[in-house]
C-alpha cells in the first residue's frame, strides 16, 4: 500500500495516547537496572586517571584480598584471547588509502588514551564491594603529553602506532577543481570560522549492562542498555568473542533515552559478558553519572573553515568548507561515518550551489570517543550552512529571508553535488509558514519596546535539510558501511485475532509501541489495544539495525506496511475463500473483507480464526496460520527538512539570552501520530538550544581531565529554559516508503543551534559583534559585548 | 540499624546499615524500582520521592536519617484500586514522558509543587522544577502536565 491510500485510513494522523506510559508513570517500567538475577555477582571497572601514559604495571594483589572480591581482569586476561571493538564504517581517503584502524581492546592493554578508559574489572559479591576494591587495584602509568587540540594533533605524540600523525583519514567529496574555478568568477566571497562545541549526550537513564550465561547451553543472555540489541549481537559475536550468534542474546528492555549514545558496542558490554563466562555467574554493572561523562561517547567536536562564494545578486556560486574533526581517542561503532558521510553530504542545504568540495581531517585526540549524538553530522552540517548563509546576506545587505529565497531549490528530485537526491520538499512554503507563525511582520516593534527597555532583541533563522531512515544498503554499502540498514518487521496475527508486531528498532522513549499499533489498526481494522510491539529482544525479533538516524517509522514501519500487505493478501485469500467468491474480488476495509459489489462479508477476525482453525480452508493451494515477516531496504533516504526561526532578547549588562518565542516549521512528510511528532520536536528544538547557549563539554588541555564531568559543571537544559514553542508542519510525502513519512527524531537538533546563534547575532550586531561560538552563555555574551566595544 | 519506616502505607522493618541511602534501600531492598537513579551528584531528581510531606532526593539522605518516617514512592501514588493520581494521568494525557526514566521524579515533584503552590504560574512551575532534568521532552509538555493536573485538583 502506498502512502497516498495509507493516509486516509482510520488512526493515521491522530494523536493516539500512548501505550507505553502505563507501566512508565506507574513505576512498572523494567530498566536494566532494575534486573537482578539470582546469584547477582556486581563489576565495577578500575578507570584511567590519565589521558595518555604507558600501563607498565597493574597490580591487583591488594584488591584480591577484599572482602567480597571475586575475580579481578586486566588486559593481561583478554590480550589475544578476543577481538576489539569494532568500528562500523570505513572510510577511503582523498588518496585511496583506508583510513587508520587502530585496535581498542575492552581492557587497556600497554596504554591508556582517555582519562575513563577502563584498565580492570573487578567482580565481587555487592556493588560496594566492586566499588570499594577497585581503589585498592594499583596501576602504574608512565604518563606521556596529552593531544587535546585538534589543531595540535599533528605535532603531538603518537596515540596509535597506526597514525603516527595522529591522522585518521583526510577524506573530501565534491569537485574541488570545479570549486575553484568558482571561486575565480565570484563577485562577492563570505568567510566563516566556527567551532561545533563537543556535546555530552546525557540520556537520563546511566548505561548498564547485566550478563548471565548457562554452562549447560554455552549461551550468555546480555540486559544492556542498547538502541539497537542485533548489532551489538553481531558485533560482539563475529568481531569480539567470536562466538556464534546462537550464543548470545541481547535484551535491551525499556531504555531511557539514547540519542546516538547507546548505539555502541561499549568496553562495559563486552566486561560483563566475558565475566559471566568465565564465572559462571551472573554479572551487572551499572554506571555511576561520573562514568557516564567519562565513557560515554561524546558528540560535534567540529573546527570549521567555510567559504561561500556568490554572484552580484547573492546567488550561491560554490561552497568550500574544511574541518577538523575530534574522533577522540577511538574509532566508535559510526565514529569514522559521522564526520564524513552523514556530515558533508548534507552542505548543499536547501540551496542550489552548482559546485560544493568539502575536506574533512580527522583527528585521534586524549579524549572519550566520539560518535553519533542526536543528528549526527547533520547538526554540524546546517550549522555551517546556516550560518554561513545568514552571514552571506548581512555582508550584501539582504534579510536572512531573501537570501535563502533566492537559493531554494524548487525542483525535486533534487541532485545535490555531494551525493544526495532530494525528493520531495517546499521550502519556501515552510518559510512562509514560519514568518507567520513567528510574526515577524511585527519584529521591529517588538525590537523597539525592547529596546526602549535598555535590551537588544535579535531574529535568527535557519532552514535546515537532513538525510533520514538510514539508508539504502547499496549506497551506504559503496560508501563504506560494513553493515546493511535494512529493517525487518513481522506481523503475528493470533487465533482470535490480536496481533503481535516483532520490530527490528528499538524504542527508547520514541513511543513505537503506540505508532507502529496505529498502523495495524489502521491496516487491519483492529482495535489498538489489540496489538503489541515487541522490540530489543534479538531472541524474539527478526534480524534489524535498531533505532538511530530517525529511521524507525520510515524504514521500520516500511517493514511492517511490507508485512501488512502480505497479511492482507492472505486474508483475502481466505476470505474469498469462505465468501465462494474469487481473490480478485474481495475488498478489505475497516476490519471487513466484502465481496465487491455484494453484502457478503466477513470480519478479519473470522478471516484469522480460520486460518488457525483450519476446518473449511483451501488447504490445497494454502498454508495455515496468519504471520509474514517482511525486510524493508528503502531506494533513498529520506529528507526532512523545514525553517526555524528564533526571536531572543538580550541583556547587554549582564549577557542574558531569553529565548522570546521559537518557532519550527518542518516537513517530515506523512505524520502517523502528531502528538508524537511535537514530542520529538521540542526534545530536539530543546538539545540544540541546549548546545547553542548552555552545554559544552570541556576538557582541560594540559593535564586532559575532563572538567565538566558532572551536572554541576556541565549544563543541562532545565524547565526554566522553556522557549515559547510555536509549531507547524507542512507535509510533502516521501516517495522511498510506504508510509511516505520521513523521520522526526533529530531535526530539532539539527534546525535550532545555528536559529539561536543567527539570532544572538542579530541582536548584537549594531554593537558591533560579528561572531560568537556556542554556547553564547552570558559571559561569552558579556565579553564578546565589551571586546566589540574596546 | 533496625529501620522502621513506613512505606506507600506498609510499615516496613528491615535491618540494614545506617549508612544505605535512602535511594539504595528503595530499590535494592524493596525492589521497589520505580525511584530511578541518574545521578551522582543529587542533581537530576531522578529519585525524588515525598518523605513526611516533602519532596526529597531520595540518593541525598541515608536511613539513618529517615527512622519513623513515612516515605511514598511513584509505585504509591495511583489510589488502591489502581486509580491514577491526576498527576499520573495528565503526564500521560499531556504527552510528558517519552523514555520514562526521569518520569517517576518528575511526576513526584510535581505532585509536591502543587501540594504546596495551588496556584504557581507557567513561570513559577518552571523554577520548582528547577531540580528534574528530563532529556527527552523538551520540558513543554511536563508543563502543560502540571498545568494540567493544576485544573484537575483544583476543580
Ligand atoms: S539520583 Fe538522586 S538526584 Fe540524581
Ligand atoms: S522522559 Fe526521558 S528523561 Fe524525561
Amino acid at each position: 500500500m502506498g502512502a497516498n491510500e495509507f493516509v486516509n485510513k482510520p488512526h493515521i494522523g491522530e494523536s493516539v495516547r500512548r501505550v507505553e506510559d502505563a507501566r512508565f508513570i506507574t513505576g512498572q517500567g523494567n530498566y536494566v537496572d532494575d534486573i537482578v538475577e539470582a546469584g547477582q555477582k556486581y563489576a565495577a571497572f578500575v578507570r584511567s586517571t590519565y589521558p595518555h601514559a604507558r600501563l607498565t604495571g597493574v597490580d591487583t594483589s591488594a584488591a584480591e584480598e577484599m572482602p567480597g572480591v571475586i575475580r579481578i581482569f586486566t588486559g593481561k586476561d583478554i590480550a589475544g584471547k578476543c577481538g576489539g571493538l569494532p568500528a562500523g564504517w570505513m572510510i577511503v581517503q582523498v588518496d585511496g588509502a583506508p583510513m587508520k584502524e587502530p585496535q581498542r581492546p575492552f581492557l587497556a592493554i600497554d596504554k591508556v588514551r582517555y582519562v575513563g578508559e577502563p584498565v580492570a574489572m573487578v567482580v565481587a559479591d555487592t556493588k560496594e564491594q566492586a566499588q570499594n576494591a577497585i581503589e585498592s587495584v594499583m596501576v602504574d602509568y608512565d604518563p606521556l603529553d596529552p593531544v587535546i587540540d585538534v589543531h595540535k594533533a599533528a605535532n603531538g605524540p603518537a596515540l596509535h602506532a597506526e597514525a603516527p600523525d595522529n591522522r585518521c583519514y583526510k577524506w573530501g567529496i565534491g569537485d574541488k577543481a570545479g570549486v575553484d574555478a568558482a571561486f575565480t568568477k565570484a563577485a562577492h566571497i563570505t568567510k566563516i570560522d566556527l567551532i561545533n562545541n563537543r556535546m555530552i549526550p546525557n540520556a537520563m537513564e546511566p548505561r548498564a549492562a547485566n550478563a548471565t550465561f548457562s554452562r549447560a547451553t554455552g549461551e550468555s543472555t546480555l540486559y544492556t542498555t542498547s538502541q539497537n540489541p542485533h548489532l551489538v549481537r553481531l558485533l560482539m559475536c563475529a568481531n569480539i568473542l567470536q562466538i556464534p550468534e546462537t550464543k548470545l542474546r541481547v535484551v535491551a528492555p525499556d531504555v531511557g533515552g539514547g540519542f546516538g549514545s547507546k548505539i555502541n558496542v561499549y568496553p562495559e558490554d563486552v566486561g560483563v559478558v566475558w565475566a559471566s563466562r568465565a564465572l559462571n555467574c551472573p554479572v551487572k554493572w551499572t554506571a555511576e553519572r561520573s562514568e557516564s561523562f567519562l565513557s560515554d561517547t561524546h558528540g560535534r567536536d567540529h573546527h570549521t573553515h567555510a567559504e561561500m562564494a556568490m554572484d552580484k545578486d547573492g546567488h550561491f556560486l560554490a561552497l568550500r568548507v574544511h574541518s577538523d574533526v575530534n574522533l577522540g581517542a577511538y574509532l566508535a561503532t559510526f565514529g569514522p561515518a559521522v564526520p564524513t558521510y552523514m556530515y558533508a553530504t548534507l552542505l548543499a542545504g536547501q540551496y542550489k550551489t552548482p559546485q560544493l568540495y568539502a575536506e574533512v581531517d580527522a583527528w585521534f585526540t586524549n579524549t572519550a570517543p566520539v560518535d553519533a549524538y542526536r543528528g549526527a553530522g547533520r547538526p554540524e552540517a546546517s550549522y555551517v550552512v546556516e550560518r554561513i548563509v545568514t552571514r552571506c546576506g548581512w555582508e550584501l545587505g539582504l534579510s536572512q529571508d531573501e537570501i535563502r529565497r533566492r537559493n531554494f531549490i524548487t525542483e525535486y528530485p533534487y541532485q545535490t553535488p555531494v551525493a544526495m537526491q532530494y525528493d520531495t520538499g517546499d521550502w519556501p512554503k515552510c518559510l512562509d509558514e514560519a514568518n507567520k507563525l513567528a510574526e515577524v511582520d511585527s519584529f521591529d516593534q517588538r525590537r523597539k519596546a525592547s529596546e526602549a527597555k535598555g535590551l537588544r532583541r535579535g531574529i535568527g533563522y535557519s532552514s535546515y535539510v537532513e538525510a533520514c531512515g538510514m539508508g539504502p544498503s547499496r549506497i551506504v554499502g559503496q560508501l563504506g558501511a560494513r553493515a546493511g540498514l535494512y529493517e525487518s518487521g513481522e506481523v503475528r496475527v493470533n487465533p482470535t485475532g490480536s496481533v503481535t508486531v516483532f520490530t527490528g528498532t528499538h524504542s527508547h522513549g520514541q513511543g513505537h509501541e503506540t505508532a507502529f499499533a496505529q498502523l495495524v489498526a489502521a491496516r487491519l481494522g483492529v482495535a489498538i489495544e489489540n496489538v503489541e510491539v515487541v522490540h530489543g529482544d534479538t531472541n524474539r525479533i527478526p534480524f534489524g539495525m535498531g533505532t538511530y538516524g530517525s529511521r524507525s517509522l520510515a524504514v521500520g514501519g516500511g517493514a511492517i506496511m511490507k508485512a501488512l500487505d502480505k497479511i492482507e493478501e492472505k486474508a483475502k485469500k481466505i476470505a474469498a475463500h469462505l465468501l465462494e467468491a474469487s481473490d480478485a474480488d474481495i475488498e478489505f476495509e475497516n476490519g471487513q473483507l466484502t465481496v465487491k459489489g455484494t453484502d457478503k462479508k466477513i470480519s478479519f477476525g473470522e478471516v484469522a480464526l480460520a486460518a488457525y482453525v483450519p476446518h473449511n480452508y483451501p488447504l490445497e493451494k494454502l498454508e495455515p496460520g496468519l504471520d509474514e515477516t517482511a525486510f524493508f531496504d528503502p531506494p533513498n533516504f529520506t529528507f526532512p527538512g523545514g525553517t526555524y526561526i528564533c526571536e531572543v532578547e538580550i541583556d547587554p549588562a549582564t549577557g542574558v539570552v531569553t529565548i522570546d518565542r521559537f518557532t519550527c516549521v518542518d516537513d517530515f512528510g506523512v505524520i502517523v501520530n502528531p502528538m508524537l511528532v511535537d514530542g520529538q520536536v521540542h526534545g530536539g528544538v530543546m538539545q540544540g538550544i541546549g548546545q547553542a547557549l548552555l552545554e559544552e563539554g570541556v576538557y582541560d588541555q594540559e593535564t586532559g581531565q575532563l572538567l565538566t564531568g558532572s551536572f554541576m559543571d556541565y549544563t543541562m537544559p532545565r524547565a526554566i529554559n522553556l522557549p515559547n514553542f510555536r509549531i507547524g508542519t507542512v507535509c510533502t510525502p516521501c516517495t522511498s516508503n510506504p508510509i511516505g513519512s520521513k523521520g522526526a527524531g533529530e531535526a530539532g537538533a539539527i534546525g535550532a543551534p545555528p536559529a539561536v546563534i543567527n539570532a544572538v547575532l542579530d541582536a548584537l550586531k549594531p554593537l558591533g559583534v560579528n561572531d560568537i561560538d556556542m554556547p553564547a552563555t552570558p559571559f561569552h555574551v558579556w565579553t564578546a559585548i565589551h571586546n566589540a566595544k574596546a | 540499624m533496625k529501620l522502621e519506616i513506613t512505606v506507600n502505607g506498609r510499615a516496613v522493618s528491615a535491618d540494614v546499615p545506617p549508612n544505605t541511602l535512602l535511594s539504595a534501600f528503595i530499590r535494592d531492598h524493596l525492589r521497589l524500582t520505580g525511584t530511578h537513579r541518574g545521578c551522582d551528584t543529587s542533581q537530576c531528581g531522578a529519585c525524588t520521592v515525598i518523605a513526611n510531606g516533602r519532596s526529597m532526593k531520595s540518593c541525598s539522605v541515608v536511613v539513618g536519617q529517615m527512622q519513623g518516617a513515612a516515605i511514598t514512592t511513584i509505585e504509591g501514588l495511583a489510589g488502591k484500586d489502581g486509580e491514577l493520581h491526576p498527576m499520573q494521568a495528565a503526564f500521560k494525557e499531556c504527552h510528558g514522558l517519552q523514555c520514562g526514566f526521569c518520569t517517576p521524579g518528575m511526576i513526584m515533584s510535581s505532585v509536591d509543587l502543587l501540594t504546596h503552590h495551588p496556584h504557581a504560574t507557567k513561570a513559577e512551575i518552571c523554577e520548582l522544577l528547577e531540580g528534574n532534568i528530563c532529556r527527552c521532552t523538551g520540558y513543554e509538555n511536563i508543563v502543560k502536565a502540571v498545568q494540567t493536573a493544576q485544573k484537575k485538583m483544583s476543580a
